[in-house]
């Protein structure tokens, strides 16, 4: 289908976005941001989303901190404009190189040319790649407002259903990625490639080299498609936390916890029992990747 | 027409101007505006892939970007491909290899291949089937697909080792 009618409105930095937004909605106006659109555009084609006005970024692409991508000092920012695409393509630092191997899941080159991380975190989808990484690596999401600068953890971020804690007047202008993970992976199911994950798990491995074999001595799991927003499993890395030799018994171990944990939906096209089952499979899959290194 | 913008747009190295809607997306532009019809239409929400074109030399869905936004990019379509009515390589393989058979996505294809042999020159057939698994063919069974596009590749390599 085609998308409304809205207006259209071309933002030149952050604080003439600010303004907009806030101009906008005291107009009585409906105002939505729009980067890449690769969400927000499908939405508005279907008229699930029907924003009276738009706020353009994309002249931003002019000012170098909204592409850029710095690794420093443990921590990777990535401008808010920065594409899938592009940290696909990026060299990263080992701790952060899990961002640029999980790309192959973002839909597809297309989408990926254009569409931008801080968008998909902010659209909040539960089996999102980005939202998934974002509580995987401890990302920061970095906010302007009209009250100014805000920082918001990625455990604050997700509140279900598309909803996150980024009010509707404020603009991400950067996401640090704060927990830099080696040995860590992300694995998922869909249909076909490209689509929306059934379920999706991200793991990371913390290996403890002083010893040897090396030991795993903790670690973070993320699921994404078993509750309304992307979550970490306590149980799952309690599993990981009480350590052990890295190899199939013990990654069944942290699968088979990660599966008893959730609640997940059950809906016409997918029970619940096959998201646990999925679980199990993606969560031990992904501790295996993790382990072996780079894929 | 609700807040027309008057847009500067390139394609195909040409400079056009129109009045359109923010609404209008690129594919619509295109093919109403600008009667560049070989730029297709399926399924208006990003998954076919007919309408990829090509957005400063990346490949994109035409009808995932208002035309309002790709003002002052640089757009590539169908079009650009023959040269006064000769086919180009890619056309010619797809052509010979019965890489086609209704001919719908057949412009989405050749765009997205465009796109992905320009940034992988060295794309294996796995790297090429990867790449092209972004579209949707409804007729040819995607081999002979793959086959033109490789045999595309391979012969350019061959030209300019």
């Amino acid at each position: 289908m085609k998308p409304a009618a809205f207006t259209y409105h071309r933002a030149h930095d952050v604080t003439d976005a600010v303004g907009l937004l806030t101009d906008l909605a005291a107009a009585g106006e409906d105002p939505k941001l729009i980067a890449g659109g690769q969400s927000l555009m499908p939405m508005m084609n279907f008229r699930l989303a029907r924003p009276s006005a738009l706020v353009d970024l994309g002249p931003l692409r002019r000012m170098p901190s909204m592409t850029a991508l710095d690794a420093e000092a443990g921590t990777l920012t990535l401008g808010a404009l920065v594409t899938h695409h592009a940290v696909e393509t990026a060299t990263l630092p080992d701790g952060f190189a899990v961002l640029a191997r999980a790309m192959r899941w973002v839909g597809h080159l297309p989408i990926r040319s254009r569409g931008t991380v801080a968008g998909s975190l902010v659209h909040g989808d539960a089996t999102a790649e980005w939202c998934l990484l974002a509580l995987l690596l401890d990302a920061v999401v970095v906010t302007e407002g009209p009250s100014g600068r805000r920082e918001i953890p990625a455990d604050e971020l997700f509140h279900g259903f598309y909803a996150t804690a980024v009010e509707p007047d404020e603009v991400v202008v950067e996401v640090r990625f704060t927990r830099p993970a080696p040995h860590a992976a992300l694995s998922e199911f869909a249909r076909r490639h490209g689509d929306f994950a059934i379920v999706d798990a991200a793991v990371a491995l913390d290996l403890d080299g002083d010893v040897t074999p090396e030991q795993v001595s903790g670690g973070r799991v993320v699921l994404g498609g078993v509750a309304p927003a992307p979550v970490r499993v306590p149980e799952a890395e309690a599993v990981l936390a009480a350590g052990g030799a890295p190899g199939p018994e013990l990654f069944a171990a942290v699968a088979d916890a990660a599966a008893a944990a959730i609640d997940p939906p059950n809906d016409p096209q997918v029970t619940a029992a096959y998201r646990r089952r999925l679980t199990r499979t993606l969560v031990a899959d992904a501790c295996a990747q993790a382990a072996g290194g780079p894929r | 027409m609700r807040d027309p913008h008057l847009l500067a747009l390139t394609v195909n190295d040409e400079e056009h101007e129109v009045v359109v809607e923010p609404r209008r997306t690129l594919a619509d532009v295109l093919r109403h505006d600008l009667l560049l019809t070989g730029t297709h239409v399926g399924c208006e929400h990003g998954v076919c892939g007919a309408c990829t074109v090509l957005l400063d030399d990346a490949p994109v869905r035409a009808c995932l970007v208002f035309a309002v936004q790709a003002e002052g990019s640089s757009v590539r379509t169908v079009e650009s491909l023959a040269d006064h009515g000769e086919l180009s390589d890619l056309q010619q393989a797809f052509s010979d290899h019965h890489g086609l058979q209704c001919g719908f996505c057949t412009p989405g294809f050749l765009m997205l291949a465009e796109g992905v042999l320009a940034e992988q020159p060295d794309a294996s057939r796995e790297e090429i089937r990867e790449g092209l698994s972004a579209n949707l063919c409804r007729c040819t069974g995607y081999q002979t697909i793959v086959d033109a596009v490789h045999a595309t590749a391979c012969a350019r390599r061959e030209a300019a080792p």
